[in-house]
């Protein structure tokens, strides 16, 4: 664990691996619950958590790196379900990447469980771990100038879903109408820091299940 | 609707609502937002006797112009700026009382880019996450003002302003930032690094609420490879390839993938939100607190 110094009253710490950085911040949410943290933000990234608005950045920054990140408690909470239609415009495009048949793609996309390892880049998007590194994709090279809310999009290790109209170089696989931000409801993000997510398609791609076969497709 | 409320005669190139903004969501991927000038917006609220976290408008270069529809209190302040009540000129910089149906007119800068206007009650539009300010990065909060939008007011409870008049400072010719370096300077060659704080940039006109944006000598890489994204704080110096360094302001992104080199301190931010295109701007190596 590797703690920099950020401005007056901010630190970043680096730890080797997006797991650790999970389990270094639910260890730092707990710490602040339990009050042994004062931090207005806690934010974890892909290697990084930035703690920022502390009063005594010095001592937590002796304390932190003298510690180990212990592991990530386990989580008792159920996944979110995300109904997804896999009819993205990228799909083929993804499939000859995974070199699969298309209808592979949604598959092995609704089979894995996958986690919120951080949020970013707008207000309810999360960048979601939980597909094996071989499924890894390349951002598309030229980047869509408005890529449609709800969409579902794979780049590098992430899946993400659009919370609203975006400019964004993800491949797009898929749709949803789950709401991912709505201010006026609480909480406003459907995904937060650790959330755990399943996607279950729906329409055409849908397992071959007569109960949810009927008007989806 | 009540009759509390101000008709938007000219919106302006860019007026938005601003109170303090929304922090403690940065996890979430939401901005902190809130006035570019804090302090300037803090202080109109002073003149009209609002409390510090009520909403304002802020103007970006070329004023607005605004019509209360019952009797107010108003004060503008932040860029110095001409004032107008139904064209007669009025005074910057205190409490005005202005007649329903009256317009006032917010002239362009004269010197600074952002104007703050300030009504007794406040500007009670929706807040979205405890804030009422506008991000134009993600799109929370009001929309920027459009002409013959109609903003709500709250109620006029104070009668009495407690300052008369307010001495504001103009900007300084030079903007001087003072900048703690990390935490990737590493990720720069030290030649850059000491470009970084002894070079001069000037603010380019691409700046925005999202970042002021620098033109100057281009900072150079010590290693190639992309950082993994990471938080961002306000005020942090972070540079794209292209080298040139954009200091983040109160719309910026909450995780970023461009090495920061340096962090602004918060309280010369103020100075940065009213720095004009073409600013002479200098980074001033200071060490932490």
């Amino acid at each position: 664990m590797r703690v920099l110094s950020v401005g007056d009253d901010a630190l970043l710490v680096e730890v080797a691996s997006g797991a650790q950085a999970e389990a270094l911040h639910a260890e730092l949410l707990r710490r602040r619950a339990a009050g042994l943290l004062s931090a207005r933000e806690i934010v974890p990234a892909a290697r990084t958590v930035l703690l920022d608005g502390l009063t005594d950045p010095a001592r937590l920054a002796s304390e932190l790196a003298a510690s180990d990140v212990p592991p990530a408690p386990p989580r008792e909470q159920a996944a979110v379900e995300i109904p997804v239609r896999y009819d993205g415009p990228d799909l083929a495009e993804v499939a000859a990447h995974w070199d699969v048949p298309q209808e592979e793609v949604a598959r092995i996309h609704a089979a894995a469980e996958f986690r919120v390892a951080f949020c970013g880049f707008a207000p309810g998007f999360g960048y979601l771990t939980g597909l094996p590194a071989r499924y890894d994709v390349p951002r598309r090279a030229a980047p869509r100038t408005a890529v449609p809310a709800g969409s579902v999009a794979l780049a590098g290790p992430y899946t993400g879903v659009y919370p609203r109209t975006s400019p964004g170089g993800w491949q797009l696989i898929g749709s949803t109408e789950a709401v991912l931000w709505d201010h006026a409801r609480v909480p406003a993000a459907l995904l937060s820091p650790g959330t755990l997510v399943r996607f279950v398609p729906i329409g055409e791609m849908a397992p071959a299940d007569p109960a949810r076969a009927t008007g989806t497709s | 609707m009540s009759d509390r409320a101000l008709f938007v005669v000219r919106a302006g190139a860019l007026t938005t609502v601003q109170d303090r903004g929304r922090p403690g969501h940065a996890h979430l991927g939401v901005p902190r937002s809130g006035a570019l000038d804090a302090p300037a917006a803090a202080l109109v609220n002073r003149l009209v006797g609002n409390p510090a976290d009520a909403a304002v408008l802020e103007t970006t270069l070329d004023g607005c112009a605004l019509r209360p529809r019952s009797d107010v209190t108003l004060a503008v302040g932040g860029a110095h700026c001409r004032v107008t009540v139904d064209g007669r000129p009025a005074a910057w910089g205190s409490p005005l009382r202005i007649r329903a149906g009256a317009v006032l007119e917010v002239g362009r800068a004269v010197t600074g880019v952002r104007a703050y206007v300030a009504v007794a009650g406040g500007i009670v539009v929706e807040p979205v996450l405890g804030s009422r300010s506008t991000d134009l990065l993600s799109g929370l909060g009001p929309p920027p003002l459009t002409d013959g939008a109609v903003l709500p007011l709250g109620g006029d409870r104070v009668p009495h302003a407690r300052v008369d008049a307010a001495p504001q400072p103009a900007p300084p010719a030079e903007l001087v930032l003072r900048v703690t370096l990390g935490p990737r300077e590493d990720w720069f060659t030290p030649d850059a690094v000491r470009a970084f704080v002894s070079r001069a940039f000037q603010v380019s006109s691409a700046s925005n609420r999202i970042g002021l944006r620098t033109e100057g000598p281009a900072l150079e890489r010590a290693r190639g490879g992309e950082l993994a994204s990471e938080g961002m704080v306000l005020g942090a110096v972070q540079v794209p390839p292209a080298g040139r360094p954009v200091v983040f302001l109160a719309d910026h992104p909450t995780t970023g993938g461009y090495p920061v080199i340096g962090v602004v301190r918060t309280a010369d931010l103020a100075a940065a939100a009213q720095a004009a295109p073409g600013t002479p701007v200098r980074f001033v190596a200071v060490r932490r607190r």
